[in-house]
């Protein structure tokens, strides 16, 4: 979710060719009944119980850390884990990367046979999930440990991590989509390049300038990366929300819902973006400076940096409705189900754990906001320029809702704004169809991972 | 027969017929069940079994992580032909891609081999280069060409529209995001990476055809258009409906061109059914829809497997 689209390409090639290996792990995994998550004694245990120190005396230990930081973020933590063995030679950490999309599969049925790796990475909206399926264990324990409290943290990463009281991830930081400015387009249409627009009027009044020029100004993806995460981020600025307040159905469909999506198909229409804007495109044309702003998640800031010929800038996010509010995800640690857990390993993973969430101003130039305020605040993570501008909208961040299952709702979300954006249907109509789907799958999910 | 005559010649000829006779009605029954029993096993392991373990998912709300694996009945398959339900009118809409495309692709992909087989099939220079070149991609993987192409055509910065431009042509078709564009770019690659498989099947059958008749229709008189008509086409008649049988398969359980090229653009339009069947039990864990669905497409499969056969595959001798 939260890798920019080009890495997820390449995602789904994987996925191809992981395909047959997957389904016959699949199967494996289902006949042989007998593995982690199927056997009563090893369902709701936790993850032990911790020591308070931060250092692990132990025999030496080998962790497997799984994740999805297959882009520019991958060597920023391979090198945290590096300097984190320099200081713990007992500790040996291996990290084996797969593309989110293939890891969300993989890792059930790893934990399912037994061979899943000791920690993880997850995405907050998977917590839920995950901790549903039996996949990931409470961390309740080494939360306390760690010292790790609600006012470290903003109060949404947080409360996201909590599924049935329990807490099932250790955030490490926060991705808000950000607003991204070409300079050098800026200027060719006249605008002045330090001058981002920040509210409606100002953003209309630039891309009816830079159109005057002949430079259609924001293209309006009809994917989820980007046009999907535009239209959740009005809806909650109009005041809006996508789910009621358990998460038991769409609320999307409302003024404040079809309003967003009206204002988004009517940027198409006033010819500030190209119709039938292929994915990615909005992002390339932005970086070979046809397209001037993109709402684009912060972890781009490497990948604009590494372009060449690029004058960039971020702002927040500018203010269409009548508050601010912006889509984030979040990388959480979890620590993964095992048939037999080992002390051992436990402790040593608390302690990385514990100390990556120290280093996490080192994360955060992978192009990432920390999610502990006390890294917000240090002099370390202040010197990263875009990645504090970004930070300063965390207060308005908003993530999905902490329920099993949430995830596959986004897809019938991101069909109902491309079939809008592609004027395939009326935004009422699409947010009526796709209200009803949601509706459904809601209910599914409720008598699917019912407590 | 080469054995047999041997045996006949060592003994006298009664006790060798005797023999003969005592063998294959001794070992013999069994003998051809025991030559295939290693098949039989690989086929029964990785076919069978799982076919019918599938089937028994399809009755159940299956999620393989979660402990209640709730009996529905055929409710999985009830609910697809409800419209109203979650998955049923997605679900009709990926078999519709995947019908559009089998019903696209697959004429082109009978015709145009064979008549690529035709041609490589004469006597000219450079005739082992052209059979190279043209079965070439091939050997590409389907992430490979799908990915090639996705960048090749995609409209706003791709290099098709890039040239189209260049020739004066409009530079602004949405190959990728709308249709019947996605059809093109779904087909057109399909048949440049698989054309040359059913090629080389088109070749091996054209070698096959005896020389004699052709010499015979000469002969007769027959021009180049009649002997094609009247000795090539039926002897390549039981070539020509596997082609067809193993390209209608094949278009049918078509998964990474949609999903690397067109992305299911526009909006899940062009999503084929495979794709929507894995995704909904690998991706979303419903795997007892997902076999649903499968059993489904299958079932469409059989039935034209069988119809093709029915009408085609009969030998006028």
């Amino acid at each position: 979710m939260t890798k920019k689209r080009p890495t997820r390409r390449y995602d789904r090639r994987e996925f191809l060719g992981l395909g047959a290996g997957l389904s016959a792990t699949a199967l494996l995994a289902a006949c042989g009944g007998g593995g982690a998550t199927n056997n009563p004694s090893v369902q709701n245990q936790s993850g032990g119980t911790f020591g308070t120190g931060d250092t692990y005396d132990g025999p030496k230990v080998e962790l497997d850390f799984w994740n999805g930081f297959t882009g520019g973020d991958g060597p920023f933590m391979q090198k945290l884990i590096g300097d984190f063995q320099a200081e713990n030679d007992n500790i040996a950490v291996k990290m084996n990367t797969v593309e989110w999309e293939t890891y969300y599969q993989k890792v059930p049925a790893a934990v399912q046979v037994g061979k899943g790796p000791d920690i993880g990475i997850m995405h907050i909206d998977q917590l839920p999930t995950n901790a549903a399926r039996n996949v990931i264990v409470p961390l309740d324990d080494l939360a306390t440990a760690l010292d790790l409290t609600k006012d470290d943290f903003s109060p949404e990463v947080w409360d996201a991590g909590i599924y049935n009281d329990a807490r099932y991830g250790v955030p490490l930081d926060v991705h808000p989509l950000a607003f991204f400015y070409n300079k050098t387009t800026m200027e060719k249409g006249g605008l002045d390049p330090n001058k981002p627009p920040q509210t409606k009027d100002e953003l209309t009044s630039a891309l009816e300038q830079l159109k005057s020029q002949d430079i259609q100004g924001m293209w309006i993806s009809p994917f989820l990366f980007t046009g999907g995460f535009m239209w959740m981020t009005v809806t909650w600025q109009n005041g809006g929300d996508l789910y009621n307040s358990d998460a038991t159905s769409a609320a999307f469909n409302s003024e404040q819902g079809v309003s967003a999506l009206e204002w988004l198909v009517s940027l198409s229409e006033d010819g500030y973006s190209p119709r039938n804007v292929a994915q990615d495109a909005e992002n390339i044309a932005f970086m070979d400076g046809r397209n001037a702003f993109v709402w684009n998640g912060v972890w781009n800031i490497n990948p604009y940096d590494d372009a060449e010929n690029l004058d960039w800038g971020v702002a927040r996010i500018p203010r269409i409705g009548q508050q601010d509010a912006t889509w984030g995800g979040s990388h959480n640690f979890v620590i993964m189900n095992k048939p037999e857990q080992d002390t051992n390993k436990l402790e040593a993973s608390k302690v990385f754990i514990s100390w990556v969430s120290q280093h996490s101003a080192d994360w955060a130039k992978a192009g990432q906001v920390p999610a502990r305020q006390s890294v917000q605040e240090s002099q370390a993570f202040k010197q990263l320029g875009p990645q504090s501008i970004v930070a300063s909208q965390l207060p308005d961040v908003h993530f999905q809702p902490p329920v099993p299952g949430i995830g596959d709702a986004v897809p019938i979300l991101e069909a109902a704004v491309g079939d809008a954006v592609l004027l395939k249907s009326s935004p009422e109509d699409a947010l009526a169809k796709a209200e009803q789907q949601v509706n459904q799958l809601l209910e599914e999910n409720a008598e699917k991972y019912g407590s | 027969m080469a054995v047999s005559s041997q045996r006949a010649a060592a003994g006298t000829p009664g006790t060798a017929a005797k023999q003969r006779s005592a063998a294959s009605h001794h070992g013999g029954r069994f003998t051809p069940y025991l030559f295939l029993a290693p098949y039989l096993v690989v086929f029964g392991i990785f076919v069978l079994a799982p076919a019918g373990y599938g089937l028994w998912i399809s009755l159940h709300s299956w999620d393989y992580l979660l402990p209640g694996k709730p009996f529905v009945g055929l409710e999985n398959y009830t609910e697809l032909f409800s419209s109203v339900s979650r998955y049923g009118p997605d679900f009709w809409e990926s078999m519709r891609a995947t019908g559009t495309f089998t019903v696209t692709s697959v004429p082109l992909l009978v015709t145009i081999p064979l008549g690529v087989a035709v041609v490589l099939n004469q006597q000219f220079p450079g005739r082992a280069l052209f059979r190279a070149v043209y079965f070439g991609p091939y050997v590409l993987g389907v992430a490979v060409i799908g990915v090639l192409w996705r960048f090749l055509l995609d409209p706003n910065v791709g290099v098709m529209n890039f040239y189209l431009g260049k020739l004066g042509l409009p530079d602004d078709i949405p190959w990728t995001t709308a249709l019947p564009w996605g059809w093109v770019s779904l087909v057109g690659p399909t048949v440049w990476w698989t054309l040359g498989f059913n090629t080389v099947i088109y070749l091996a059958g054209l070698q096959d055809i005896s020389r004699e008749y052709y010499d015979a229709a000469k002969t007769d008189g027959a021009n180049a258009w009649q002997s094609f008509r009247h000795v090539t086409l039926p002897g390549l008649r039981p070539v020509i409906v596997f082609v067809l049988t193993i390209t209608v398969l094949g278009s049918g359980i078509m998964f990474g061109q949609s999903l690397l090229i067109t992305q299911g653009a526009p909006s899940f339009e062009t999503r084929s059914a495979i794709w929507f069947i894995a995704d909904t039990g690998l991706r979303q864990f419903q795997m007892g829809d997902a076999a649903a669905m499968s059993y489904i497409l299958s079932l469409f499969l059989i039935v034209i497997a069988i119809v093709i056969f029915k009408f085609l595959g009969r030998r006028v001798d």
